[in-house]
Formats: C-alpha cells, structure tokens, sequence
C-alpha cells in the first residue's frame, strides 16, 4: 500500500508540472481534472472519505465543467470555435 | 568678314552672345526633406541593429533575466515552505498539540452528545454548527457576486430571441455573434449519444447523491458533497436536454426561494439549539438511536438544507456561466 501511495503521489507531482508547461488550455484543464481525481484517491487512503467524495464531485467535476464554459465562452476551445471567428 | 555680322561682333568683342543663354543663377540652398531624413536614419539604424542584434539583444536579455527571477523566487518559496513544514510536530504524535482535550472530547462523547455515527457529521453540524452555517451563507453570497458580473438584461435577451429564430440557419454560416446568441437560447445540440447516456445515468447520480445527504450522519458524506452531487448531476441533464427541460422545475424563483428557506430554517434551528443549548433547557429534539435513518436530531434536516443550497448554488453557477441568468 505504501508504494502505492508513493506512485499516486509521484503523479500528483508530475501532473502539477505538466499542468503550467502544457501549451494548450484545454489539456490543461484535463490535466487539473485528473489531478483531482489522483487526489481524491489519496484522500480515501488517508481514511477520510467524506473529503474524497466532495474532491471527485467538486474538483474533477464541478470546477472542469465550469472552466471549460469559460474556455468556450472565450473561444479558447480552437475547432468550431476558431473556424468561426475567422470569418 | 561682313562687318555687321553676328561672328564680327563677337569677334571684335562687341557683343557677348553666351549672355542672357548661359548663365549662372545664385540657386536655392538645397535642403533635405524632412521625411527622407528620418528614413534615411531608419535604414541606418536597421543596418546596426541587422550587424549588433540590439533590439533582440535587450529581449532576450530581459527574458532571461525573467526566468532566473522566476527560478529563484520559486526556490525561496520552497525553501521557507519546506522550513516551515520542519518546524511542524511529527505526524502521528500522542503529544502534538492537536491532541488536547476538545478533540478527545469530540471522539469519546460524540455519539452520546450528537447521536450521529459518522463522527465529522457530529462535529461539523453539531458542535461547530455555525461555521456550516457560515460556509453555506458563503456560497450564496458567491452566487449573488456571479449574478452581478455575469447577468444578461432580460430584454436583450428577449430581442435576441426574436431575432434570431430557431434552427433558420445552418451553424457554418452564422457569425460568431449569431452562434453565440444562438448558443445562449437554444443550448441543446440534440446530440443522441449524450441523451441517451445522460438519461440513463442522471437519475442514478442524483438518487446516489440524496443517498449520501439523508445518510450523512450514518456513513461518509453529509450535505456538501451530496449537494455537490446532485449538482453535478442537474449540469449534466441541462447539457444533455436544454434549458427548456430544465426551466420546468428550476427557475430563478425556484432558486430564490430553496436557498432563503433553507439557510433561514438552518438559521431558525440552530438558534433553538443553541438558546436552548447555552441555558440548559430541554430541547424537546429526540436523538433517537443511533444507525438509523431518522436519528441524531437536527442533524438530517440540517444536512438536507446544506444540500439544497450546494446543489442549487451549482447548478445556479453553471447557468449563469452558460446563458447569464436563469
């Protein structure tokens, strides 16, 4: 269990970098939302389930969905979005 | 040699035929223009900027000095973190002062005093109930903030409607404007794999979600995360179905009036308690058995108005993100 614990928490780590270096937004917010779910895991092995509910409800779903709103909103999200504006 | 010829003359030095046909005229001092002048410098400044790099040479300069800020800033701030976490008591420890008797009181009395079996439910809605009642009136007041920033004039909103009627054109040849407006009115794309999914799996996140708020005070859960449940699980049905589905049963008024009766029957409830609490009066609230459904007193409802406020307080934010009012 521990060296589980230690893998979740190398992947909190990598995901936090990975979040500021990514170029593109939306991978970032993918990323964030993964990050979430890694820490909802670790709060479940903390022996905290109550946190972990609300961390997987709240920051992986919650919070992504706004933000993607945001992005859309700012025509960040490129495809459609981008097609649009060039005209 | 004729006498009177122009040749004689000239010769004879009478008469000086260059006159009047060649000569020289004192001439305007030339001046530069002004314009040509500045080109002239722009040329030359490009051609040292083309053999020195000046302007990159700055940049690149400024950028590196950005970056090296940057790095240090970052390691100081995980060095005093770091110290800081070094000065902390060791986790784990029977004499950290975390360990004091308010804590031990909480874990040994709890469930005579509460009557709740998940403990954190006790705790936060029992004996610190008024910081719940705090975070609650937090995330309503959040909900007002976005309305203020985000709301759309219902009469703009009318007009738009009117302007633009439902599926006339195709969504390629629309302007950005249009397809936004488009957007806010008519949210749903009808997209049938999304229905389809979204119908099966709804009802399931939101029975599950009312399950972990009436089972707040027995198992892990209680009214935040319920809430947040649910909320998710109305985002989700409004993505799927439009807002024509959803305005049957949520509007502004609904809104309005779940978030006032909640906090203000959270608020009427606990002030009982707590008058009752603080002189020592019967409060007439049975705890009951702990482990069942409808025990522990004030707990459950007061689980159930917390998740009343947090799911409509998301659902709320979602909307007003998307659409800018109800």
């Amino acid at each position: 269990m521990r060296v589980f614990t230690y893998i979740l928490m190398s992947f909190l780590i990598i995901c936090a970098i990975s979040v500021t270096l990514s170029k593109k937004l939306l991978n970032s917010i993918l990323i964030f939302m993964s990050y979430s779910l890694v820490m909802s895991i670790i709060w479940m092995l903390l022996e905290s389930p109550d946190l972990a509910i609300t961390e997987a409800a709240v920051g992986a779903g919650v919070t992504s969905v706004l933000f993607f709103v945001t992005l859309k909103k700012i025509h960040a999200m490129g495809g459609e979005d981008g097609e649009h504006e060039e005209k | 040699m004729k006498k009177n010829s122009a040749f004689a003359r000239w010769f004879y030095g009478e008469k000086d035929t260059l006159l009047d046909r060649v000569e020289m005229k004192p001439q305007p001092e030339y001046q530069r223009k002004e314009s040509d002048y500045q080109k002239l410098l722009e040329k030359r400044r490009q051609l040292f900027a083309q053999i020195y790099d000046e302007p990159n040479r700055k940049l690149k300069a400024f950028g590196l000095m950005y970056r090296i800020a940057a790095i240090i800033f970052c390691l100081m701030l995980i060095f005093i973190m770091l110290m800081t976490v070094s000065w902390l008591p060791e986790n784990g420890n029977p004499d950290n002062p975390v360990n004091n008797e308010v804590s031990a009181r909480y874990i040994e009395n709890g469930l005579q005093e509460t009557g709740a079996v998940n403990i954190v439910t006790g705790m936060i809605l029992d004996y610190r109930a008024f910081d719940t009642f705090g975070e609650s009136n937090v995330l309503f007041i959040a909900t007002v903030t976005v309305l203020i920033l985000l709301r759309l004039d219902p009469e703009k909103k009318a007009k738009i409607k009117k302007k633009i009627p439902l599926y006339q054109k195709p969504l390629d040849e629309m302007t950005v404007e249009e397809a936004e407006a488009h957007d806010r009115v008519y949210e749903p794309k009808n997209d049938l794999i999304l229905q389809k999914v979204a119908g099966f799996l709804v009802p399931i996140i939101i029975i599950f979600g009312i399950y972990v708020i009436l089972n707040g005070h027995i198992s892990p859960g209680g009214g935040f995360s319920g809430g947040a449940i649910i909320g998710a699980g109305l985002i989700l049905y409004l993505n799927a179905f439009g807002f024509e589905k959803t305005e049957r049963f949520f509007t502004e008024k609904t809104y309005k009036w779940t978030c006032f009766g909640a906090l203000s029957f959270y608020c009427i409830a606990k002030s009982y308690s707590f008058y009752t609490g603080a002189n020592h009066l019967e409060s007439g609230i049975p705890l009951g058995t702990p482990g069942a459904i409808l025990s522990s007193g004030l707990i459950l409802p007061l689980n159930i108005c917390v998740g009343l406020v947090v799911a409509c307080t998301m659902y709320a934010f979602y909307v007003l993100f998307r659409k800018g009012g109800f």
